[in-house]
């Protein structure tokens, strides 16, 4: 076997991907050839590195240089400059949005340098249609160390003692819900891995799917040893085909060798797992709507209890966990509970992956310990705000997630300090946003979704959210009243209060939230007829300054609804109650002489 | 496919396809292994840099040292070329001149095994490459 | 059941727990919801889409509505009472401020969300949201906005406007769990969330039987039954019509109810009275024809049986009742390579409007045509059955219209006003005499044990002296029972309910019955239960009353046997001949179709 002198790792996952990123593997592997480099560098087409914005990424080993916005026409002068002559590609550097100066080495950037790797160790680093990469990088050895050094229960309360939650969203402690699966009596019981990712813009799920199925492979058999059960299912979207495609190579690859299937490394365990597909339905992520679902019945969550762990799919019990969560299993049991535990705070053990976006200059996954502060993920990680603007808030836990702001920016990051704050973990979606978003609209937009997807089962989420809606679109058309922000409250509360599931109980959130946090908004758009970050076209009012018109008529001419009056050479002016608020006019004045109020 | 029948055989399977992922593991904790850098800029190739590299890679496989050879531009030495520069961890760097075989295999035996210094130590008069 | 693991809960039921309902200590059955438990001590939680008929096993829970919504101490949101079991110790509360705002707005969200035209509703008046609305003193809704809206969908039994659904799932329960017929499920999410057919269908397309169990049991006006009375007032006004009416058994122990009458009064010479004071020329009875019904169906039971003691070979058996237009569209949907099983016999309600537009139309001198039949039906199925291209002469239908109960109630309501201090009447004569047998035809067993009656005389020669089967009757979803034709025993299935239908039926088809007979019935407790009949609103005993009403009609007969019936003699000997003759065959007796949907476009 060749000793490679250099690995170039070129990002397959579905960002980079669809960006040609398969054409730079190829382009590469043509110039190693052409310069008989092919026995000296090897190319890797490797799952996310996170830094998704910054795509196609190619990482170089072993300098670690970090290349964004590849290229395939890029390939010649990597190969030509960086493989044969040492010298990195400078225009192909990232560069700090801060500093504005180009690093090379992955490890100095402020995207990464706070980071932990945990769940996505492997993302960015293995080629995931290679098992044999995995098993280098110890998989399923956490797989055969327990089914050959502990009983099921030691291998819970391994978990237990680790202190990982729930990365999907509720942060149950995940040793607890095995031990309920493990305890309930039954001849066949389900591991269920949750790959239903439904938060908008979130894709950490899909990310390590796609880059490193073989850690959730292996969790689930550990859980399956756990609980005690022989099968496994994979709830996922069918919107997601290269995770779908990678899961498949991994599920043969490992039946293969052994590592799934009868009878697993000679110790007697059977385990299976199948994939099933789901039509991408958020209310889906919800552990019994996902459960109907692949029972084939619609997709609506029942009352808990029973629990899953009690009577789940096909009425067997049944342990369900995202696939963040699985990914952390293996190597809490490889590196030790205590280990897992050390990194996080008091009652948040280990890491968490945000999909972080916005107005954020480094838009991309991010991996990070527990009890980090916000500030920290937004200014070191994130790079600050974009262009410089002022930062507004930032909306955690997704749609049903509550937006924080400037005050929470120190609080350390866990599940129940983010409750606390009036937010929630969810899965991880985190969009920061800027002076110039409007709250109300944000409200707005976040209901939106959660109206959209609702199951309709109950009342209160069918019929409750959507009168929400439409009371935030009244507010942001300047119709709404100081009654209208009393019923948001009450409503928001009774929602909260009554609604079946986790979606329509958390629904409310961003209402409550930025009516909690920024009530002088609210008010500014009821009582004023003003929307300071000038997002709500309805309460936008152009004006023209009469000292500055000079009468040219550009303006009145650039009017599509004859709204502008007005002499020439004479001051004109906008006749408001026609102006439909297309800001023509604005755009065609040469003398600064219009102005939005 | 042979099924992997127990621990040991993965373990075993594990520690021989332990070179396919080897140098990205080590290029994720570089502090913890002995870093050689090795000066590839045109001046540096043609002076036989590659082959000292080269020899760097296999010796320190052969030998059984952890140890992670990079290839840099110009260091910013041509007087003194092929340079190389070792970092042993915990410690700051050190650059030696005028490499060949010869020189590299007694670098390997002294000073990145042990610890001593030899000759050919250029002056630390900059931080670091790159 | 296997593999189902037992909580300790499950485990512990039927053992008592503490727990405290409004600061009252109560004692209460481990396992009860928290509905359950407070309606032991006196307190009643409002609920709307929660149903349980438990006398018949039904059960309409999805916890969906959220109106019984309560206080439990230490959980941080409220608890559905329909769903919630109770704990040791848990203490609830049903009379906080919180409790009472929260059920209120939910209820104001659902009218927020459903047509205001009360009024003028179908189910004014009878409609449970209205009900609870008032209960729970709505009286504003602060929240008002956009209400979904649906295309209508007319089909010859049922109307669905589901402008007005609730989402309850009441129907989707009865269809698809009860019925098993799978036509109405939960269809859109979110604001547009619907009970409807696959690909929003309607009706007519998709495998629906018209049992009308949806609209027994539909809370609002969204599912209603098809409103024949205009049609039936304007052939009443028609001088040249003739016009006459048939009631089934069923009728007569329901139709009470709708005058504030007790669930099982009977009311038969009342009804018989108000239907001559409405106008109709001639009152009959549907029993007359379920005689009628026993001589056919009895007769080829005994042929078939015969056949098969013989060895015939090719003889199908069990012979399954056919007297249900709700069963016929089932197995014409579901299992048409079966539709050679059942027996031939039309049913009572085309036996009646077959021998009425010939026989009776001589007798009377009218012409067919100047002839109206109506029938009374318990049954919306009726009116899709009447309107079967087989079931007419040259485009003119043997029953021109049927109504339900509900709509029998209704014509009375708008003519004579009411029927509680009618004096009783009896039925016109040559097609109005009947005889206990044919009663009992209105409770699932019925029809098979009044084809015992007569059967066994016919078959052994002997006199029955016990006209009871008392193995027969109940309530039991499917039940069997074995019947000594001197000494040959004879094995009896029958079903209630659709999906108890299903299973014999796949018995059957698997070659795995040992039964010689089967009776089914679409609707749970047979026709007593039927989609017309007077709504029942969840509470089970009503159809419980009814059936007893049905046995008591029995019991007070004189004749009880089918083949006694001096009427249905006389038609025999003066125009059919005997059972299964040719006339017979050409009159009484009809043929399946298949009607699977192939494909769904």
């Amino acid at each position: 076997m060749a000793s490679y002198k250099m690995h170039l790792l070129v990002c397959g996952g579905t960002g980079c991907k669809s960006s040609d990123s398969m054409l730079i593997v190829d382009k590469l592997n043509e110039e190693l050839k052409s310069h008989n480099l092919v026995d000296e560098a090897k190319v890797v087409m490797t799952g996310c590195f996170g830094f998704c914005e910054q795509g196609p990424i190619i990482k170089v080993i072993p300098d670690n240089t970090f290349y964004t916005k590849v290229k395939p026409e890029d390939a010649k002068e990597i190969i030509e400059e960086h493989v044969i002559k040492g010298r990195s590609v400078k225009r192909l550097l990232y560069v700090d949005p801060k500093e504005h100066a180009r690093v090379s080495d992955s490890k100095h950037m402020g995207f990464y340098k706070k980071q932990i790797r945990i769940a996505l160790r492997n993302c960015g680093f293995l080629d995931p249609e290679n098992i044999e990469e995995s098993i280098a990088r110890e998989a399923y050895g956490a797989l055969g160390k327990v089914l050959s050094e502990y009983t099921p229960q030691q291998t819970i309360d391994k978990i237990k003692k680790s202190g990982l939650r729930g990365r999907g969203g509720g942060g149950f402690p995940t040793g607890l819900k095995w031990e309920l699966a493990a305890k309930s009596v039954a001849e066949q019981k389900y591991v269920i891995c949750n790959a239903d990712e439904g938060d908008p813009g979130a894709f950490m799920d899909r990310s390590v799917l796609e880059g490193d199925p073989h850690s959730v492979l292996e969790a689930m058999a550990i859980c399956g040893y756990s609980i005690g059960a022989s099968k496994g299912l994979i709830y996922i979207r069918a919107e997601y085909p290269l995770a779908i495609k990678r899961l498949k190579i991994a599920i043969a690859q490992a039946m293969e060798y052994g590592l799934l299937g009868k009878d697993i490394m000679g110790t007697g365990f059977d385990f299976e797992i199948e994939l099933r597909y789901g039509a991408g339905a958020f209310v889906c992520g919800e552990e019994t709507a996902l459960i109907h679902s692949m029972e084939g019945e619609r997709g609506e969550p029942t009352f808990k209890p029973p629990f899953p762990a009690v009577s789940g799919y096909l009425k067997k019990p049944s342990n369900v966990n995202n696939v963040e969560t699985f990914a952390c299993v293996p190597v809490i049991i490889l590196k030790g509970e205590e280990w897992f535990s050390s990194i996080g705070t008091e009652k948040s053990k280990g890491t968490k992956v945000f999909a972080l976006a916005g107005k954020i200059n480094n838009v991309g996954l991010i991996e990070v310990p527990m009890g980090i502060t916000l500030r920290e993920i937004i200014y070191e990680i994130g790079g600050g705000i974009k262009n410089g603007k002022k930062f507004k808030a930032v909306q955690t836990g997704g749609p049903s997630g509550g937006c924080l702001t400037e005050k929470h920016l120190e609080t350390p990051i866990d599940y129940d300090n983010l409750i606390a704050a009036g937010s929630m973990m969810g899965s991880g979606g985190m969009i920061v946003m800027d002076e110039d978003d409007c709250m109300v609209q944000i409200a707005k937009f976040f209901l939106e979704f959660t109206v959209e997807e609702s199951c309709g089962k109950c009342s209160p989420c069918r019929i409750g959210n959507k009168r929400l809606h439409e009371i935030l679109t009244k507010i942001t058309e300047g119709k709404g009243t100081m009654e209208d922000l009393e019923l948001l409250k009450s409503l928001s509360n009774v929602i909260k209060d009554t609604a079946l599931c986790g979606l329509g109980q958390t629904s409310p959130n961003p209402v409550l939230s930025t009516l909690n946090n920024f009530w002088d908004e609210y008010l500014e758009h009821v009582v004023e007829g003003k929307c300071r970050a000038g997002q709500c076209t309805a309460l936008k009012k152009y004006i023209i300054d009469p000292e500055k018109c000079i009468g040219c008529t550009a303006c009145a001419r650039a009017c599509p609804v004859n709204a502008i009056e007005g002499d020439k050479k004479m001051p004109h002016e906008i006749k408001q109650e026609l102006c439909i608020k297309c800001g023509s006019c604005y755009e065609k004045c040469k003398f600064n002489a219009i102005s939005i109020k | 496919m042979e099924k992997i029948k127990n621990l040991a055989d993965l373990r075993k399977m594990k520690d021989n396809l332990q070179n396919k992922i080897d140098l990205r593991e080590k290029s994720d904790s570089p502090e913890a292994i002995v870093q050689i850098k090795v000066g590839m800029a045109t001046s540096g190739i043609a002076s036989g840099a590659k082959e000292v590299m080269n020899y760097m890679i296999e010796e320190l496989d052969k030998r059984n040292i952890k140890g992670l050879v990079l290839q840099v531009g110009d260091m910013g030495y041509c007087y003194a070329e092929p340079t190389i520069e070792v970092t042993r961890p915990g410690e700051s760097p050190v650059v030696f001149g005028y490499v060949d075989i010869a020189k590299a295999n007694e670098i390997i035996e002294k000073y990145i095994k042990n610890g001593e210094l030899l000759d050919g130590i250029l002056p630390a008069n900059y931080e670091s490459i790159k | 059941m296997k593999n189902v693991s037992l909580t300790q809960f499950q485990l512990n039921k039927m053992a008592l727990i503490d727990i405290k309902i409004n600061g009252k200590e109560v004692k209460a059955e481990a396992g009860s919801t928290i509905l359950e438990a407070a309606h032991t001590v006196g307190i009643e939680i409002p609920t709307l889409c929660y149903m349980n008929l438990h006398d018949v096993g039904i059960k309409n829970n999805p916890g969906g509505c959220r109106v019984c919504v309560v206080e439990v101490v230490g959980r941080k949101n409220l608890a559905p009472a329909c769903v919630t079991e109770i704990m040791p110790g848990m203490e609830i509360k049903t009379n906080t401020i919180k409790v009472i705002n929260a059920r209120k707005t939910v209820l104001e969200l659902i009218l927020s969300d459903h047509p205001f035209d009360c009024l003028i509703c179908a189910k004014n008046g009878k409609c449970q949201l209205q009900k609870l609305a008032q209960d729970c003193g709505v009286r504003e809704i602060h929240f008002p906005g956009e209400q979904s809206t649906y295309k209508p969908d007319f089909s010859p039994s049922i109307i669905r406007n589901m402008d007005k659904c609730i989402m309850c799932r009441r129907c989707e329960t009865m269809c698809n769990k009860v019925q098993t017929c799978g036509v109405l499920s939960g269809i859109n999410r979110g604001f547009t969330a619907v009970v409807a057919p696959a690909f929003e269908q309607d009706l007519v397309d998709s495998p629906c039987t018209f049992c009308g169990q949806c609209l027994a049991v539909c809370p609002v006006g969204a599912l209603t039954e098809v409103d024949n009375t205009p049609k039936v007032i304007r052939a009443l006004a028609d001088p040249t019509k003739t016009v006459i009416v048939q009631t089934a058994p069923a009728v007569r122990v329901a139709l009470g109810e709708e005058f504030g009458l007790p669930a099982g009064t009977r009311v038969t010479g009342k009804m018989v009275a108000a239907l001559r004071s409405i106008g109709f020329d001639k009152v009959y009875d549907t029993d007359f024809a379920a005689d009628l019904t026993i001589m056919e169906e009895g007769t080829e039971l005994l042929d078939r049986l015969t056949k098969f003691l013989n060895g015939d070979k090719n003889v199908k058996l069990p012979l399954l009742t056919s007297c249900c237009p709700g069963w016929v569209n089932f197995f014409e949907h579901q299992f048409p390579d079966m539709r050679d099983i059942p027996s031939s016999a039309k049913s009572p309600q085309q036996m009646f409007g077959a021998i009425a537009k010939t026989y009776m139309a001589d007798k009377l001198g009218v012409k067919r045509e100047d002839l109206v039949v109506v029938s009374v039906m318990p049954c919306v199925a009726k009116k899709f059955e009447s309107q079967r291209e087989e079931f007419k002469v040259n485009g003119n239908p043997d029953v021109d219209y049927s109504i339900s109960t509900r709509e029998l109630a209704l014509l009375i309501k708008q003519t004579i006003g009411d029927i509680k201090d009618l004096q009783d009447e009896d039925f016109d004569r040559l097609m109005g005499e009947s005889t206990g047998a044919a009663v009992i035809f209105g409770n699932t067993g019925g029809v098979i044990e009044a084809a015992c009656r007569t059967a066994y005389e016919i078959f052994t020669g002997k006199t029955l002296e016990k006209v009871e089967f008392e193995q027969l009757r109940g309530f039991e979803g499917v039940r069997a029972g074995k019947i000594d034709f001197n000494g040959l025993e004879i094995n009896i299935g029958i079903a209630h309910g659709l999906g108890n239908a299903r299973k014999l039926l796949e018995d059957i088809r698997e070659g795995k019955s040992h039964f010689h007979a089967i009776e089914v019935m679409a609707c749970p407790g047979g026709c007593i239960g039927g989609g017309g009949q007077p709504l029942h609103h969840g509470d089970s005993s009503i159809l419980k009353a009814r059936a007893a009403a049905i046995y008591e009609e029995d019991e007070s007969k004189t004749i009880r046997k089918s083949h006694e019936n001096k009427e249905v003699q006389q038609l025999y000997a003066e125009f059919l001949g005997k059972p299964m003759s040719e006339k017979a065959h050409h009159l009484l007796h009809t043929e399946y179709f298949d009607r699977k949907k192939k494909t769904i476009e």
